[in-house]
């Protein structure tokens, strides 16, 4: 055993001198009293090495001994972690709470995996065959998947199979196989092994571009704003904007194997709903509870800051496992802000110079790495997998403009901007139409969506006018379109969490809505004066809100739906709404003149002779 | 473990060093100088080399002056002999009724399990509808009062303390003015809450240190009656000031500050205190509400930013008024399901009623001309701010549910409401539908 002696204490962080060799990162324990307090290599200097340690440091002195360990921070994998909820060194939070009770006690630790339960193995491979690291051995069931049991990830080189176990029932740690390289090294090899947090796990053929759209059930994100499969998405947003409810509306109904939800440096209250909501739910598409298929990796804001900034790397790491099984992962990290600010209060302790907001220099390529991690990859059997990663983040003042914001921006493929705006007006989710963009591909095709953002766009510019010129100096076709965009945020882009029919929107139903209403916003109404025009889209906004709560295939949604169509026809200037539903552009005149044309009972290009009728004091020389 | 040292090697701020051994990271000395003793706490140790923080400052320390280690962390003593008593910033009474040393508690202890915390259900009623109405609040929230110098944010909080069913009050002041102090001990004893109540108080003339342990006290207090199964609210006031103390304490150590000066670790100092609310499986629970004086009423300052990201919510005192706009509580979708079936919904319609109000006060102050609609939301917002708004009002939830429903239907049709057709059909009072419009056209 390596060991050293403290030299100096400075908050969480330690000075220790040490006799022989110590690794950069390598996991250490202060011995304080008969406690051992987990700590992590950060810097060597000479023969002083600066350790962080992952609880509070009081009560050491100078003099104190540190054990080394020689072990990278890794985590422990294998079956049983499925349902679990972890901190953020991987300690089961609901066996600590079994055995310390309601307190994290300092220097409290406990396996990942349950060591004592027993799981029916099923082998694949036989004795002569060679394997290498990330084959299949064999299979567990876990919950609904079967949990493939892999060579560890570290093992380099090709190693033939010796001894093999039968099917049968095996604790986590129980050699299964036993393997011999060339070399002559006999290695045993049970249903666990460990792989350090903040390497990357590669074993796959080729990663895959993400082109498959992640159903995440809420309407904004897939319908504008899509997130796909393997892809990576930032969620900014000033507090009380709703990034941790969106975070976890998506968590339970987005369409993928394993959700994995790093609840980083967040309050305490929003992982216990987790906690406690999960496992009374029932997942649609498994028909168990939604717990079977999530993982909690809760390091809240008031639990050891230093933990923090592991516990983003160990969720990850859990996450592709997942996906070496060729499974869709889904990881939420919730919020990235505060694991930028664990590496803050870090590097101001080691003293290092400062960057921008006194994060360090680091910062970006240190986000950007750790998105990286996320992907769609065809695995050397051919089976696709893929790790969509979405974080949140809290930008300082609710303004984008922020090293961890722009950092993050860099290293995206969708970013949904939440404004404080929309939040005060109680729209939800409240994520900015205009602002936000997505590179992946969604359920509505682009064109069309090119048409709606359009419409959207004109539509805010002339509210944006009309808090200028007031109502009475804006046309009134240019009003009726502002009622439009408002009409569909309301309906379309707002979305009821707290409804049970509301709150998660399938993608068939997206389609259908979504056309329904393409046809609302092209048709022309006859609406004679403002008064009108305001009352019929309230009108319509109930019409369709009814609609949004009517369960999806039901009667009372086809019949609301027929209701809308019978409603709105009966409000067009022509004979139903199914004749004047053209293209979405028809609705996007430009000018009043182009107004004048689209709504002239005849739909035939503008001629000379329709300018000449223009009355005289709509043109420009009187 | 008794060690003395007469080695003061260095002195900043309110930071010595001395040379000691076998000292332990966080431990209380005491330091005895000619204008008396002070405790003091370790903050660092450097081989041979002690760093402390002298509570009462360095002010007249001399380099040959007695540092006495004492062997122990900072704790305070938590009994019932607590209630009905008054103490500064680091325990000590003030008022002149005799110290407690019984069954000391260390503060800042170990967090709270997350497995082991319970999801909030029961609703704090507090006779003020701009709370019960439209953003409850509930037990082991926290919760701040987001506000500016001179609100009546005391008025408040003594309000929600009195009328608050709960056992144990615990107020922790953090530099306020005295006359502040005694308001609040005043407006306590006046509504027969003394007796159940426990105050740590560090008014602006007291030594900065002691700033950043009276919520710590207060919290640590907290813990231990919840535990004991009480149900335990917890008021500190003001935590602009206790991120000042913070700041000015990091800048003298010559830590590299963030954001306009403020510590790099200023959201996980306050995030240690806020956590501590908390509703425990079996036992009692603690609820945080606070109060943040916003330097220039702008949000966006790293104060109220930073304790808006940890709270769940924040009510925004302004001008006299809880303002809608601005107030959150994150945890009102916990109980206002069950509280009375139309709840929710009035609270959605009269509050988005209310915002359309604002836009036509825009309207008119640019001096546009008013629609018919304008009218009746001007009509609406006028009686909302004075029958619901005004902090004078003081009315139990039910019957500020039916007043909100009154208020609408003296002023609207109810198409115009917006409201859920049930919910119309059970409650829109009978008055207003004598003449009311046609229903929206089916077919």
């Amino acid at each position: 055993m390596r060991t050293g002696t403290i030299v100096g204490v400075n908050g969480n962080h330690l000075t220790v001198e040490f006799a022989g060799t110590v690794a950069q990162n390598e996991v250490a324990y202060a011995l304080l009293d008969t406690l051992r307090l987990k700590a992590e290599v950060v810097r060597v200097r000479g023969r002083c090495a600066d350790l962080q340690v992952f609880e509070s440091s009081a009560g050491l002195r100078v003099g104190d001994r540190v054990e080394f360990t020689g072990e990278p921070l890794a985590a422990e994998l294998g079956p049983g972690l499925l349902g679990q909820i972890y901190d953020g060194l991987q300690n089961p939070l609901h066996a600590l709470a079994e055995r310390d009770g309601f307190f994290l006690q300092r220097g409290a630790y406990l396996p990942a995996l349950d060591e004592t339960r027993r799981w029916p193995f099923a082998p694949i491979v036989k004795p002569g065959m060679v394997v290498a690291a990330g084959d299949m051995l064999g299979t567990v069931p876990e919950g609904v998947f079967q949990h493939r049991v892999m060579v560890p990830f570290d093992l380099r080189g090709r190693w033939r199979v010796i001894e093999m176990a039968a099917a049968g029932d095996f604790r986590v740690h129980e050699t299964v196989a036993v393997v011999r390289n060339e070399a002559g090294h006999e290695l045993p090899l049970s249903l666990a092994f460990r792989w350090p947090v903040k390497q990357a796990i590669r074993l796959y053929r080729e990663r895959l571009a993400p082109t498959e759209p992640l159903i995440t059930q809420i309407r904004i994100l897939d319908s504008l704003f899509p997130v796909a499969r393997g892809g990576t998405y930032c969620i900014p947003g000033p507090f009380g904007a709703g990034k941790t409810l969106l975070q976890q509306l998506t968590s339970r109904f987005a369409q993928v194997d394993i959700v994995i939800i790093a609840a980083c440096g967040e309050r305490a209250g929003e992982v216990v709903e987790t906690i406690r909501d999960f496992p009374r739910l029932t997942d649609p598409l498994t028909g168990r509870t939604l717990m079977e298929r999530t993982i909690v990796v809760a390091n809240t804001s008031s639990m050891p800051v230093a933990a923090r900034e592991a516990s983003v790397y160990t969720a990850v790491t859990m996450a592709e496992y997942y996906r070496q099984m060729g499974l869709h992962v889904l990881l939420l990290a919730d919020s990235t802000s505060r694991w930028a600010q664990a590496m803050r209060e870090r590097s101001g302790r080691l003293e290092e110079i400062p960057g921008e907001e006194a994060f360090p220099a680091y910062l970006e390529s240190v986000i950007a790495d750790f998105y990286e991690r996320a992907g769609c990859v065809r695995l050397r059997d051919g089976r696709i997998g893929s790790l969509t990663i979405g974080g949140t983040i809290s930008p300082a003042g609710g303004n984008f403009d922020e090293p961890v914001t722009r950092a993050t921006l860099k290293a995206v493929g969708a970013f949904h901007a939440l404004s404080r705006e929309r939040a005060d007006a109680r729209c939800y989710p409240a994520v900015d139409p205009l602002e936000s963009w997505s590179r992946y591909p969604g359920v509505i095709p682009a064109d069309r969506l090119r048409q709606l953002r359009r419409l959207l766009t004109k539509a805010h510019e002339i509210g944006q006018m009309m808090k200028v010129v007031g109502e009475e100096g804006t046309p009134l076709t240019d009003f009726i379109l502002y009622l439009k965009g408002e009409f569909f945020d309301a309906v379309y882009l707002q979305q009821n969490a707290f409804d049970p029919v509301d709150a998660a929107t399938p993608a068939a139903r997206q389609q259908c809505v979504f056309a329904l209403l393409e046809d609302l916003l092209a048709a022309r109404f006859a609406l004679n004066n403002r008064d009108e025009a305001r009352e019929f889209f309230q009108r319509l906004r109930l019409h369709v809100l009814e609609l949004n709560r009517a369960p999806w295939e039901s009667a009372a949604f086809a019949e609301q739906f027929r209701r809308i169509r019978d409603f709105a026809a009966g409000q067009c200037e022509s004979a139903g709404l199914a004749a004047v539903a053209g293209p979405l552009r028809l609705a996007l005149v430009e000018t009043p003149l182009e107004a004048e044309i689209y709504r002239a009972p005849r739909m035939k290009p503008a001629t000379k002779a329709d300018l000449a009728l223009r009355p005289p004091d709509e043109t420009d020389h009187p | 473990m008794r060690r003395i040292t007469h080695n003061i090697l260095q002195m900043t701020g309110n930071v010595i060093a001395v040379a000691a051994t076998g000292v332990r990271a966080g431990e209380l000395a005491v330091v005895a100088s000619r204008r008396g003793e002070s405790l003091a706490q370790v903050i660092r140790l450097e081989r041979e080399r002690v760093f402390l923080q002298v509570f009462a400052g360095t002010a007249g320390v001399s380099t040959g002056d007695e540092v006495r280690f004492l062997g122990r962390q900072m704790a305070v003593s938590v009994s019932d002999h607590l209630l009905g008593r008054i103490f500064d910033g680091k325990g000590a009474p003030r008022d002149h009724g005799p110290a407690l040393q019984e069954n000391l508690v260390p503060l800042n202890g170990p967090a709270v399990n997350p497995a082991r915390r319970l999801k909030p259900t029961t609703m704090i009623h507090t006779g003020i509808p701009m709370i019960d109405v439209f953003n409850s609040l509930v037990e082991s929230q926290k919760i701040s009062i987001f506000t500016v110098a001179g609100e009546p944010y005391h008025e408040l909080l003594a309000r929600v303390a009195l009328q608050a069913r709960v056992d144990v009050i615990l107020l922790g002041g953090m530099g306020l003015r005295y006359d502040d102090f005694l308001f609040l001990r005043d407006r306590l004893e006046a509504g027969g809450a003394l007796g159940r109540a426990a105050l740590f108080i560090h008014t602006a003339a007291d030594p900065l240190v002691e700033c950043l342990m009276a919520p710590d006290l207060a919290l640590a207090v907290a813990e231990q009656f919840a535990l004991a199964g009480r149900t335990v609210l917890v008021l500190l006031t003001d935590m602009t000031n206790f991120c000042d103390a913070l700041k000015e304490m990091a800048i003298s150590m010559e830590q590299v500050p963030s954001n306009r000066g403020y510590p790099g670790d200023l959201y996980s100092q306050l995030a240690a205190r806020y956590e501590k609310a908390v509703a425990f499986e079996g036992a009692g629970s603690v609820t945080v509400l606070s109060v943040t004086t916003m330097p220039g009423n702008d949000v966006t300052h790293p104060v109220p930013d930073n304790t808006g990201y940890i709270t769940e919510g924040q009510y925004y005192l302004y001008q006299g008024r809880i303002e809608p706009f601005g107030s959150l509580s994150r945890l009102k979708q916990q109980v206002n399901a069950n509280t009375r079936d139309d709840h929710r919904a009035l609270m959605d319609g009269m509050i988005r009623l209310y915002a359309a109000y604002q836009e036509t006060l825009e309207k008119r102050a640019m001096g546009f001309s008013l629609s018919r609609w304008d009218e009746k939301l001007l009509n609406y917002g006028a009686r909302f701010e004075q029958e619901l708004m005004d902090l004078s009002v003081n009315i139990p939830l039910f019957a500020a549910l039916d007043l909100g429903w009154k208020i609408l239907a003296d002023c609207f049709q109810p198409e115009e409401a917006g409201l859920r057709r049930d919910l119309m059909e059970k409650y829109w009072p009978l008055k207003a539908q004598d003449h009311a419009a046609p229903q929206p056209e089916q077919d």
